[in-house]
């Protein structure tokens, strides 16, 4: 019998899948056993949901993508019913979505989109809970350590700390209770990896989790989940609970003497948390905000316990280099960097979604051969990597390889992995500026030059859009940043003047254009334009109806005037021409 | 009003605390008082205050540091903007203005009426749709200035049927 397979991580409910979803289960009722309706997680083409895959009994299967309610009617009667696939629809098969899989290496996200995350059954089917069985049935938790150190996994949060050596310190420290945490407070506007993995895999993160407290001899465990991921929270909850009912969580776990638990936390909106320390001091109920290290949460943490942290990837691939050992691990990747990462893709990119790639790739190879290039053809600008901490950089640069220390070099980070494009469209200033303005909000407050130095450099990247800025305020952003880095107890602080550091570094010229010559060149900053009609207009009077300050004039179909007295450059009137007449310079 | 609000702190789960016993416990606290209540009244905090044992000052301290609770009650539709990054190299910006200008009302705010709430989130997780917008559960994508105004207008025609129907 066929299986339809409906991708209902958030990206497929936000583009309409549980409506989908209800449509094949009113089809279901009509023709009575004629398929099994399953749900699954993302599986990485977030750029073409609603995804449903349809397959046979033989194992053989195709996908359709750009599903509504409206076409699952067809899809039964000529697919399911009939027999025939739809070809114009398809998006896995012949000739179709070339080349989005085959550079990618699929270890974090083995499960993603193929099973029910849902199910333990299905989990356990793919070999799910097989590393935790035989880390805690076979090795000895030095030999767990050992093996994660060899495959010289690093971790994924973007810390990028050997996790096999934290966990050596986690287990080292003296201490009776130890803890294990597991951060998913994924915060990076542009990222969401680790909800995807959450939602499609939760097992796999707890599988990690538990052979993390097995090697450091933890008992107890916190996953704290950002709040706004609801569907993440929910997978999480009903995975811990099939665990606890088939004993791979709770007392004498595949019956050795080790007992594990895991809670989850509920993150209540603040950046800053994602940082280990105020993490810690958010699940201990107060504001979360950073403290000082040393001592390092291996050594005091959670009610001053030593704690591990690690991030839901990191987690997500142990229980496969425990099942698979870390040599293979390690001959995936670069001297530097092992194994593989997975990246959120976003910006005008021609695919949008999850791609999971190993080390060692380039930049280069991921956006165009693994996600098809930029959107409409346009100039292929920069890459932000690694967030609000990270930076940008220039498309003449990219063909370096995904590697800790060469993406260092450049001065953005590795980072939790989302990877943001820019076309010819993207004004860096204003990047830097959007990058700012979100860590100047979630600046916690406790070190000064982070609240406040944020603040002052804001205000001159506000005054450089608006046409104000000098060419001294160069130099302070620069001077403010350098102090900014040194005076910042966290990530957060440290990290904040990076997208405007690269940025000044690698797109100066562009910054000068705003200053010297009051111009945006990628036309994005509204103070700096100037509106003009050319000879396309067809005296339509759109735009002069829409214009709030009627400095547009002209007579019905001439072409129209803009008055640039009373212009306010609100951009009204490029928005609603439909002739492209409307010119902004 | 009072007897009112009495009754309803009975309703959220104040069990949270016993269980755990210990102080990580307010956030889970807080999280389920303001998903009773839809906010965080000055009240709610002297009432788990008075469970806790905590200082109202410290747990109001907890409040206005995390994003997520709020001390006022939000409108009938609440309405978040994406600003995420694909949103934002995608026009979020426009999609600000719009509503702006046709519910006269900015970030934070809830409109006079009590009727639209605007919120910013960093991101809602469906880049492909950028500018996304959500009312309530409902998700617009692929916004136009146009569209989104199409969209807010059938929202008011709501409202204004449902305050008649009210009235009737």
């Amino acid at each position: 019998m066929k299986t339809v397979k409906i991708g209902l991580g958030t990206c497929g409910i936000s583009a309409g899948g549980e409506k989908v979803y209800k449509a094949f289960q009113e089809e279901l009722n009509q023709h009575a056993g004629a398929f099994n309706l399953k749900e699954t997680g993302c599986i990485g083409m977030c750029y073409r949901e609603v995804l449903v895959e349809v397959s046979n009994g033989d194992g053989s299967a195709h996908m359709y993508g750009e599903v509504t309610p409206d076409r699952v009617g067809r899809i039964v009667e000529e697919d399911i019913v009939g027999d025939a696939t739809i070809d114009e629809w398809l998006v896995s098969g012949e000739g179709r979505e070339v080349g989005f899989f085959d550079k990618q290496q699929r270890i974090v996200l083995r499960n993603c989109g193929i099973i029910d995350p849902g199910s333990i059954d299905e989990y356990v089917e793919k070999g799910g809970y097989q590393g935790a069985r035989r880390a805690l049935t076979q090795m000895t938790p030095e030999q767990v350590i050992d093996e994660v150190i060899k495959s010289g996994l690093r971790g994924r949060g973007g810390g990028g700390f050997p996790t096999g050596t934290k966990w050596k310190f986690t287990r080292g420290a003296p201490g009776d209770k130890k803890y294990i945490i597991c951060n998913a407070d994924e915060g990076d506007p542009g990222a969401f990896m680790d909800r995807s993995i959450l939602e499609g895999d939760p097992s796999a993160v707890l599988e990690g989790m538990i052979i993390a407290a097995y090697a450091i001899g933890a008992v107890e465990a916190y996953v704290y989940c950002r709040a706004e991921y609801p569907k993440a929270i929910a997978r999480l909850r009903q995975a811990i609970a099939q665990a606890k009912k088939n004993g791979f969580l709770g007392d004498n776990i595949f019956g050795t003497d080790f007992s594990f638990n895991i809670k989850i936390k509920e993150g209540a909106g603040a950046f800053v948390c994602g940082e280990e320390t105020a993490l810690i001091a958010s699940i201990e109920g107060k504001r979360g905000m950073p403290r000082f290290r040393p001592p390092f949460p291996a050594q005091s943490g959670l009610w001053a316990s030593p704690t591990n942290i690690n991030n839901v990837e990191t987690y997500a691939n142990v229980p496969w280099i425990i099942l698979n050992g870390g040599d293979r691990f390690a001959a995936y990747g670069t001297e530097d960097s092992k194994g593989t990462k997975v990246f959120a893709m976003a910006g005008k990119v021609a695919r949008t979604g999850l791609v999971e790639v190993p080390m060692g790739v380039t930049i280069n190879e991921i956006i165009f051969d693994v996600c098809g290039g930029i959107i409409d053809n346009k100039q292929f600008k920069a890459v932000q990597m690694g967030g609000p901490s990270g930076g940008c950089i220039p498309a003449a640069m990219c063909d370096i390889q995904i590697d800790y220390q060469q993406i260092n070099k450049t001065g953005a980070i590795m980072g939790s992995g989302g990877l943001v494009v820019m076309d010819e469209n993207t004004c860096m200033v204003d990047v830097a500026k959007f990058f700012l303005t979100f860590t100047q909000a979630e600046s916690c407050g406790k070190c000064t030059f982070c609240r406040i130095g944020t603040k002052r450099m804001l205000e001159i990247l506000e005054r450089i859009t608006a046409g104000e800025g000098t060419m001294e305020d160069l130099d302070n952003l620069n001077e403010l940043s350098e102090q900014i880095k040194a005076a910042s107890l966290c990530g957060l602080g440290q990290g904040a003047p990076n997208p405007v550091l690269t940025t000044m570094k690698h797109f100066r010229e562009e910054y000068e254009a705003h200053i010297k010559d009051k111009k945006c060149p990628a036309h994005v900053c509204s103070a700096l334009l100037t509106y003009t009609i050319n000879e396309k207009c067809t005296g339509c009077t759109v735009c002069a109806t829409a214009c709030p300050t009627d400095a547009i004039f002209g007579a019905r179909k001439a072409v129209h005037m803009v008055d640039q007295n009373k212009c306010i450059k609100c951009g009204k009137c490029f928005t609603v021409c439909r002739f492209d007449a409307v010119v902004k310079d | 009003m009072a007897e009112q609000t009495a009754e309803k702190f009975k309703t959220f789960n104040v069990d949270l605390w016993k269980y755990d016993g210990q102080a990580g416990a307010l956030i889970p606290l807080l999280q389920s008082a303001q998903d009773t209540y839809g906010y965080i009244s000055e009240k709610a905090i002297d009432y788990i205050s008075h469970i806790t044992g905590i200082p109202s000052a410290d747990i109001y301290g907890v409040v206005t540091f995390y994003a997520q609770f709020r001390t006022k009650p939000l409108g009938k539709y609440v309405i978040k903007v994406c600003n995420g990054t694909a949103c934002h190299v995608n026009g979020a910006k426009n999609i600000t203005d719009t509503i702006n200008d046709e519910l006269n009302i900015d970030y934070e705010e809830t409109s006079d009426d009590g009727s639209f709430s605007l919120l910013s989130v960093a991101c809602i997780g469906c880049c492909s749709l950028a500018p996304v917008i959500l009312i309530n559960d409902e998700t617009y994508g692929r916004l136009t200035p146009a569209k989104l105004r199409k969209v807010l207008r059938s929202y008011k025609q709501r409202v204004k049927k449902e305050a008649q129907t009210e009235a009737g």
